[in-house]
C-alpha cells in the first residue's frame, strides 16, 4: 500500500498546489502540497496516493548507479 | 533516467549477489533479515530475491501491510459507517473486500445497496463531498507514515473550502513502534531489518535510530531488485563487521531527517495514540488519531459508534504471519480454503499481504 511511482512534472497549477506528471507514458494530476522544495517541470517526484511525496534527487541516484556498476566491477568474488 | 530500468540491470543484479554469497560464506552461522514493508515482500516474491541468496541468509515478512494489521474491530466500524443512511463511504481499493465478524465486507455491502466507493486518493474525497452536499461522505483513512500526511492535507483542505460534510475513520499506524516490537521479541532474533522505504521518504532514516543502538543492522532500501539486492548487501556487512548503524541504500528518495513539510502536516492533524494491530496486539503510540481543533473531520465523533462485538476468523494464522512466527504455507488454510479469489484473511485479501505473495510467488 506505501506503492510509489516515479513520474515527470509535465504540468504545474498557478498557486503551486497542484500538477500534473507523466507516469510511463500516463498523465496524472498530483497534489504539490507536501513537497517543501522547489519544483519545476522536468523535475521527479515519487508519487503516492495522487501525491508527490518527495523530489528525487537525480545527481543522487546517477552517483548511486555508477558506484554500483564499479563495485560489482571491481569487487574479487 | 526513469528511475525503474537501471534498477533492474541484470549484470549489476548477478554481480551484488556473487558479492553477496561470496560475503555470507564468512558470516558465522544464519542470519535474520526482515523485510517490514509489504511492498518489499510483493518486490522479493516478485524479483525471485530468496532463490538468490544462500541458505545461511533467512528472510522474514514483517507487518507492513496497513490492510492487514487493522484490526477487526476496526473492520467492524467500517462496516458499521458504510452502513448507515445517507453515508458514501470511500476508502482505497484494497479495503473493499477484508472481511470483518461473520465475514461481511465492504464489497457485499456496496452489493446490498450501501455507497461505497473506491478512490485513488484521499483527495478525491473533497470531490465527492461537494457534489453530494445531502450526503455524510466517510474515508477510511488506513496506511502507515506514507500514507497519512495525504490524509492530513486532505482534512486541511477540507477545511480551507469550508467542506461540511466529510470526515476521517482514522485507522492509520506508525511503523517504528512495530518494528521496536519486533525487535525485542526473543522468539524472532532479527539481526537487521530492511527498513521501508517509502515511510521512510516522510520520517527519515533517523527514525530507527533505537534499532543501531541495540545492536541491529537497519538499512533504508527501495524496491526494485538492485535496490534490495544492495540493502541486504549493507545488512549483511553490517552484521560481518558488528559495526551497527542506520544506512540510506535507497538515497534517491530518502533523506536522514525525511519530508519536513508531510511531517509538519501530519502532525498538525493528528496525535499519536494507543492502537490495536492484528496480530501484535495493542501498542501504545502506534497509531494516529485526530486532533482536537479537526474534530468536526473525525468520524469518531461525528457519529456515534455503538460497542460492536468482534470475532477473529477460525483458524487463519494472519496474527502468527504478521509477527514472523510462521509462514504462509504453515497455515492449514492457505490455497485451500483461503486464496485470493475467496480470502479468509487480512493478508491474503490485501495485494500485498504476505499470503498474497506467498500465493503468487512460492
Amino acid at each position: 500500500m506505501c506503492v510509489g511511482f516515479p513520474g515527470k512534472i509535465v504540468d504545474i497549477d498557478g498557486d503551486g498546489d497542484f500538477g500534473v506528471v507523466d507516469i510511463g507514458g500516463t498523465r496524472r494530476q498530483v497534489v504539490l502540497m507536501l513537497i517543501d522544495e522547489e519544483l519545476n517541470l522536468g523535475d521527479y517526484v515519487l508519487v503516492h496516493a495522487g501525491f508527490a511525496i518527495h523530489k528525487i534527487d537525480e545527481d543522487l541516484a546517477k552517483e548511486k548507479l555508477d558506484m554500483l556498476g564499479e563495485l560489482v566491477g571491481s569487487e574479487i568474488h | 533516467m526513469r528511475y525503474i530500468d537501471e534498477y533492474r540491470d541484470r549484470s549489476i543484479v548477478e554481480g551484488l549477489v556473487s558479492i553477496i554469497n561470496h560475503k555470507a560464506g564468512k558470516l558465522n552461522g544464519d542470519i535474520s533479515i526482515m523485510e517490514v514493508c509489504g511492498t518489499h515482500t510483493n518486490a522479493i516474491g516478485r524479483f525471485g530475491i530468496r532463490g538468490m541468496l544462500p541458505s545461511n541468509i533467512r528472510l522474514i515478512s514483517g507487518p507492513g501491510c496497513p490492510v492487514c494489521v487493522t484490526s477487526i474491530h476496526d473492520i467492524d466500524i467500517s462496516l458499521y459507517l458504510a452502513r448507515q443512511n445517507g453515508v458514501i463511504f470511500t476508502t482505497f481499493g484494497d479495503m473493499l473486500r477484508v472481511p470483518g465478524t461473520g465475514g461481511i465486507s465492504l464489497q457485499q455491502l456496496r452489493a446490498e445497496g450501501a455507497d461505497v466507493r473506491i478512490v485513488t486518493s484521499p483527495m478525491d474525497c473533497i470531490a465527492i463531498s461537494l457534489a453530494n452536499p445531502a450526503k455524510k461522505v466517510v474515508f477510511m483513512g488506513i496506511g502507515f507514515e506514507t500514507t497519512s500526511p495525504t490524509v492530513a492535507a486532505l482534512i486541511l483542505r477540507a477545511e480551507k473550502q469550508g467542506v461540511q460534510n466529510l470526515s476521517v475513520l482514522s485507522v492509520h499506524k506508525l511503523i517504528p513502534p512495530a518494528m521496536k516490537a519486533l525487535m525485542d521479541d526473543p522468539k524472532l532474533n532479527i539481526d537487521g531489518f530492511i527498513c521501508p522505504g517509502h515511510v521512510s521518504t516522510i520520517i527519515g532514516a533517523r527514525a530507527y535510530d533505537f534499532i543501531a543502538e541495540s545492536s541491529r543492522a537497519a538499512v533504508v532500501t527501495g524496491f526494485e531488485p538492485v535496490d534490495v539486492l544492495e540493502g541486504i548487501l549493507m545488512i549483511v556487512d553490517q552484521v560481518l563487521h558488528s559495526g551497527y548503524k542506520v544506512e540510506i541504500q535507497y538515497a534517491r528518495a530518502v533523506k536522514d531527517k525525511g519530508n519536513l513539510k508531510a511531517k509538519e502536516t501530519l502532525s498538525k492533524v493528528f496525535a499519536p495514540a494507543d492502537a490495536e494491530w492484528r496480530g501484535l496486539g495493542m501498542m501504545r503510540s502506534s497509531g494516529l488519531v485526530i486532533r482536537h481543533d479537526y474534530g468536526m473531520f473525525d468520524a469518531a465523533r461525528v457519529f456515534d459508534i455503538p460497542d460492536i462485538r468482534s470475532e477473529e476468523f477460525e483458524g487463519c494464522i494472519c496474527g502468527d504471519i504478521l509477527r514472523g512466527y510462521s509462514t504462509p504455507k504453515e497455515c492449514p488454510l492457505f490455497k485451500k480454503v483461503c486464496t485470493p479469489q475467496s480470502p479468509v484473511g487480512p493478508c491474503m485479501v490485501s495485494s500485498e499481504g504476505t499470503c498474497a505473495a506467498y500465493y503468487r510467488y512460492y
